[in-house]
């Protein structure tokens, strides 16, 4: 996929909620943006404004051709409208839905004619398309959290998204499902060719899923580049204790296929 | 060493002494009238006070206009707590303690605001008996009552079972692309359905109860606007036998009710589990 197929994800926003300002200013292309910073400093409240779910004062978001908020121009468009794919922390599966249930349920929001067979027979190929065939017919609660995560990422490409906004992919796993995630992850962010922002707390995600890093400090963006100057020359004393614990300190590895296309690009 | 073992055991066999007498006491009090209410007078009392001429009328009035009286209030109830819980207005939450007022006023004082307001000589009690329609002491008094004292029942489960759903599951309903009807049929109606449901049954259990703003507001007219409660109240004048079959009939609801209750309180449990998951 070349680069100037994928559209870009740009946002400059300005929001007050209470006594916190949030103010950043984004640009998303080909390469995944990690937004990393300590708890508290905006990062969720980030992707929720993306979203559309939570007020803004100033801004706008576009992306593509598509524009999502402009204050000037009064556009506000609503977040069912804005063909986001959003994973939050614990993947967000309904629980009251079977994992093609819950594919299939995408599939309807986007489709004008209420088809429940043909919805459910396309749920089935995007569950396959992700290994998931076998487990179509089970509750969110009986899936392990890799395998809930790739259901949730299932259901978030059959609603046929522009950007992707992940929220902590890895948080809720166990370590030995956080490794195989992230390869899965990784993977996917680079076969989907969508613009994608993902929150994390974790250097190892960064690592691995993302070639630019936005640093979040009290709902300012402090520094925005690509991961080898960010990880060199930390602007904050949490992206130096983030990347400082991480094992790979100041340098992005080459050995693992997850990281080369980064690496390329870069 | 001896002695401080003494009082320490002395001091539990007071503490236990202390602890079942006083919860005995409640205990013993709040069975016996219940015992009373079975045993006296014998099952042959029972069924000749079931035989009395206020039962069947009462009966099913009773349990006609409270099934209307929970259909209403969920009809209505779901559309304004959905509302309510996902308001961000401040008045929402002025709005939701002023609807649970009638919980805790008597409801006497909630019969005589509805004589006030839809009485015929009430505040719009006038202009709907313009339009040919007056509803105090009538059958439609008895739902209005009912109604009026139940609904907040419903609505604080209602307001609570929704407001109690994970915001990121509507937010990323939203982002799928559900519309509005599609979030609340599809996601939150079946999510907070076990809440509901049991909301419900308490609204039901509460109208079936109602006795003071319907006496206020519908009166006391067998085969009319006497309920069971009403009838128990007009029996006890007659023969105390009478009344205590038809509170009989009543304790049978209320009881059949908490077991179903019981049985379904498993469904938030569940419901809770699988969240959190």
């Amino acid at each position: 996929m070349s680069d100037d197929s994928v559209p870009r994800l740009s946002l400059a926003v300005e929001a007050t909620f209470g006594s916190f300002a949030l103010r950043a200013s984004l640009e998303i292309g080909a390469e995944p943006l990690a937004v990393v910073g300590p708890n508290g400093s905006g990062k969720t409240s980030l992707l929720l404004a993306i979203l559309g779910l939570r007020r803004l004062d100033r801004g706008r978001i576009q992306l593509g051709d598509d524009v999502l908020y402009d204050a000037v121009l009064a556009i506000d468009r609503p977040t069912e409208e804005r063909h986001l794919a959003y994973l939050p922390q614990d993947f967000g599966l309904f629980p009251h839905l079977t994992a093609v249930e819950n594919v299939a349920f995408a599939l309807a929001c986007n489709s004008q004619a209420a088809n429940r067979k043909r919805h459910r027979g396309e749920a089935m190929s995007w569950l396959e398309r992700f290994g998931l065939g076998s487990l179509a017919e089970r509750n969110p609660a009986q899936l392990s959290g890799g395998e809930r995560q790739r259901v949730a990422l299932a259901r978030a490409m059959a609603s046929a998204p522009k950007a992707l906004l992940l929220d902590e992919p890895t948080a809720s796993l166990d370590v030995e499902a956080r490794v195989e995630v992230r390869a899965f992850l990784a993977e996917s962010i680079r076969s989907l060719g969508l613009p994608t922002i993902l929150v994390t707390h974790d250097a190892m995600d960064v690592e691995a899923l993302a070639g630019r890093v936005a640093v979040l400090e009290k709902g300012q963006v402090v520094a925005c580049g690509p991961l080898r100057d960010i990880a060199k020359d930390p602007p904050t004393s949490f992206a130096g204790k983030l990347f400082c614990s991480s094992k790979f300190l100041g340098m992005v590895p080459t050995d693992s296929p997850a990281n080369t296309a980064v690496v390329r690009r870069n | 060493m001896s002695q401080l073992f003494l009082s320490r055991a002395r001091s539990r066999r007071l503490y236990g002494a202390l602890m079942v007498g006083l919860g005995g006491f409640l205990l013993l009090f709040l069975v016996l009238p219940f015992v009373a209410l079975v045993l006296d007078g014998g099952p042959e009392s029972i069924v000749r006070g079931l035989g009395c001429a206020l039962t069947w009328p009462a009966l099913r009035l009773s349990l006609g206009t409270s099934l209307i009286s929970v259909g209403l209030v969920v009809l209505g109830g779901t559309p304004l707590a959905w509302w309510l819980a996902r308001s961000r207005w401040r008045s929402a939450r002025w709005l939701e303690i002023l609807l649970q007022l009638p919980v805790v006023i008597p409801p006497a004082v909630g019969g005589i605001a509805l004589l006030l307001a839809f009485g015929r000589r009430g505040l719009f009690g006038e202009a709907l008996e313009r339009l040919g329609w007056a509803p105090a002491f009538s059958a439609v008094a008895v739902v209005m009552a009912q109604v009026f004292v139940s609904a907040p029942f419903y609505l604080q489960a209602a307001v609570q079972a929704f407001g109690r759903l994970d915001p990121s599951l509507l937010a990323v309903a939203r982002s799928l692309g559900a519309s509005p009807p599609r979030l609340f049929f599809r996601v939150a109606l079946p999510l907070a359905r076990p809440w509901l449901i049991g909301g419900a049954a308490m609204t039901w259990a509460r109208a079936l109860g109602e006795f003071g703003a319907t006496l206020m507001f519908a009166g006391n007219m067998t085969g009319k606007t006497q309920t069971l409660p009403l009838a128990i109240y007009t029996a006890l004048e007659l023969d105390i036998h009478t009344a205590q079959a038809l509170s009989l009939l009543l304790v049978a609801f209320a009881f059949a009710l908490l077991l179903f209750l019981r049985r379904f309180n498993r469904g938030p449990e569940v419901a809770r589990r699988l969240a959190a998951q």
